[in-house]
């Protein structure tokens, strides 16, 4: 059996009095992936990369990595394995340069202090182009205020590309994006994984979903009610899996 | 907005990211605020020279300006990187007195005045500290707190001094004198230290980590802490600087007017001073900012209060005219620079 990058043993949750997480069990593969996350509010999913990422540590359960069994999992140890998170508002700065952005923080310096800008630039291009963003307009000396939603996410994308991330957790990436954008962050996506980044997304979206992602884990009230592949379902099928697990929770709650 | 041309799958990795270079046109797009400030003051001066040809066409004039100039210079590129930062400070003026202060005292009392201006570096980067500390960590807000600091600092040399001033035309001749103020040809020494204070700023913003942690600070404090942005410490650095440059500024002015004497214009000199950095390009809501723009927009200032009078108007024409400059330059500045909103 392959290793797997990430596993979760019946890790549970709660805050105070409220289950938000219920022993589940989670992975991430040893190849990379694209996982997305489904369920409906209050399902459990932030809080799910919230303990993945280091956030929120587990009531109980395990958490292993590359097989192995960590203790004291915590965000500074997540980044030191490699898992990223992209945050909601995507951490820009928006009146700098996409390399500036990509750097913030962790600068490419030379003699005291003073910042490496063309190898900046460079290595911001590289990233750019490895995710698949080519445009006659911007190059990574651009502002990106200037560049649409989509374009900032992928900005935030290759941050986390040049991070090294061996895994990327993105907290409903296209909220608040149109369709052509969401199109192109699932792009950037893709590409991510292309250069062997797997990826975590949550979505409310199951077309969306279906889309980009490769396997599909519906959280339901703290549970994973639902595990499945692109290869073993439809975007309907999973729209009626979905409509059925909503079912079954009115009668349940009746 | 132009679309953001998407790739065809087929195509790998091979396509570029990066668009065609247009020399020109990419350097005036970077550079617009330096630019514009810089194209304000030679309209300026444009207008000047045709007024009165005969005093702007000839060296009396510059040389008379270039001798109090570099204060302004010192104290207006540390100040643009505290502005940039999302700060403000507005006891400059009152700390240049303090440190000017410690240079004299301790000068007249036989310190080696290298060592007194050592000195008065240390007491403004002190009192630059004391401002950061009380903005980053105890959480005041800056406008208030350096203006408190302004009053309290004004007071303290006053109270301290008393209106008697300290001459300090005995270190004329020495060797500190002539090194910082003394003469290179026509051109007063202190216009060459603006300069490599110029530069010395202009490496600093543009090309250094520092420089670039304070626009990320400035331009999204929350972003910057997440990407592991120590924004206390960069906000307090930036006050510090400030408080250095206004030790080097006290120092200078006491040596070109050749006495410390707790009260002079503070208030004038400050609000000339903030309006050199606005007029120089640097929006106010911070993230951006220019060090040449501001050096250029303290000429701009300068020279108003000069030109005015030479060119035919009498002395009381220069608050107008300054006004007028101010609200002209930052109209300009807004008409090709939109603010970016999150």
């Amino acid at each position: 059996m392959e290793t797997k990058f990430l596993e979760l043993k019946d890790t549970s949750k709660s805050f105070g009095k409220v289950s938000a997480l219920d022993r589940v069990n989670f992975f991430i593969k040893g190849e990379p992936e694209i996982v997305a996350l489904i369920g409906d509010n209050g399902a459990g999913k932030s809080t799910l990369i919230k303990i993945i990422s280091g956030v929120h540590p587990p009531d109980s359960g395990e958490i292993h990595i590359q097989g192995e069994k960590v203790d004291h999992w915590s965000v500074a140890k997540a980044r030191a394995v490699g898992i990223e998170t992209v945050y909601q508002d995507r951490a820009l700065v928006l009146q700098q340069t996409i390399a500036r952005n990509i750097f913030m923080g962790r600068e490419r310096t030379g003699v005291l202090g003073f910042v490496k800008g063309r190898s900046q630039l460079a290595e911001a291009n590289r990233l750019m182009r490895t995710i698949g963003f080519t445009s006659k307009v911007f190059a990574s000396d651009s502002v990106v205020a200037k560049l649409s939603g989509g374009e900032r996410q992928g900005v935030a994308i290759a941050r986390a590309l040049y991070f090294q991330a061996d895994l990327m957790i993105l907290d409903e990436p296209t909220t608040a994006l149109s369709l052509t954008e969401s199109e192109k962050v699932f792009d950037f996506i893709r590409r991510a994984k292309e250069s062997g980044t797997s990826c975590i997304f949550i979505s409310h979206n199951i077309y969306h979903a279906y889309d980009v992602a490769e396997r599909f884990v519906v959280l339901d009230r703290g549970k994973v009610v639902l595990e499945t592949d692109r290869v073993h379902t439809t975007a309907e099928q999973l729209v009626k899996d979905m409509q059925e697990i909503a079912r079954c929770n009115r009668e349940g709650s009746a | 907005m132009a679309a953001l041309e998407r790739k065809p799958k087929s195509q790998g990795l091979s396509q570029e990211f990066t668009r065609p270079r247009r020399g020109i046109t990419d350097f005036l797009d970077k550079n617009r605020r330096a630019l514009s400030a810089l194209l304000v003051f030679v309209i300026l001066m444009l207008v000047f020279v045709i007024a009165n040809p005969k005093v702007f066409l000839g060296t009396d004039i510059y040389e008379a300006v270039f001798a109090s100039l570099p204060i302004r210079i010192v104290l207006v590129l540390p100040l643009v990187f505290v502005i940039v930062s999302g700060e403000i400070d507005l006891s400059f003026v009152s700390n240049m007195t303090l440190s000017l202060w410690a240079f004299a005292a301790t000068a007249k009392a036989g310190w080696n005045p290298f060592l007194s201006a050592l000195l008065a570096v240390s007491v403004g980067g002190f009192v630059g500290l004391i401002n950061g500390l009380l903005v980053t960590r105890v959480g005041l807000p800056s406008l208030m707190t350096t203006l408190g600091m302004n009053f309290l600092l004004q007071g303290l040399a006053i109270g301290g001094a008393g209106t008697v001033g300290i001459p300090l035309t005995f270190l004329e001749g020495t060797p500190f004198y002539n090194t910082f103020v003394g003469r290179i040809g026509n051109l007063p020494a202190q216009m060459v230290w603006a300069l490599v204070f110029l530069v010395v700023a202009t490496l600093l913003f543009n090309y250094h980590k520092f420089g670039s942690h304070v626009c990320c600070v400035g331009d999204n404090p929350e972003s910057s802490r997440e990407m592991g942005i120590q924004t206390a410490r960069v906000k307090t650095l930036a006050f510090v600087y400030v408080g250095m440059a206004a030790g080097i500024a006290g120092v200078l002015y006491g040596l070109i007017y050749g006495v410390f004497f707790a009260r002079f214009k503070t208030g004038e000199t400050m609000l000339a001073v903030l309006a050199s950095a606005f007029i120089g390009g640097t929006p106010t809501w911070g993230g951006v900012g220019t060090m040449v723009g501001a050096f250029f927009g303290a000429c701009t200032v300068r020279f108003i209060q000069t030109g005015v009078i030479e060119a035919g108007l009498t002395g009381f024409w220069t608050q107008f005219f300054n006004g007028l400059i101010i609200l002209l330059a930052l109209a300009a500045h807004k008409l090709h620079e939109p603010r970016y909103r999150y």
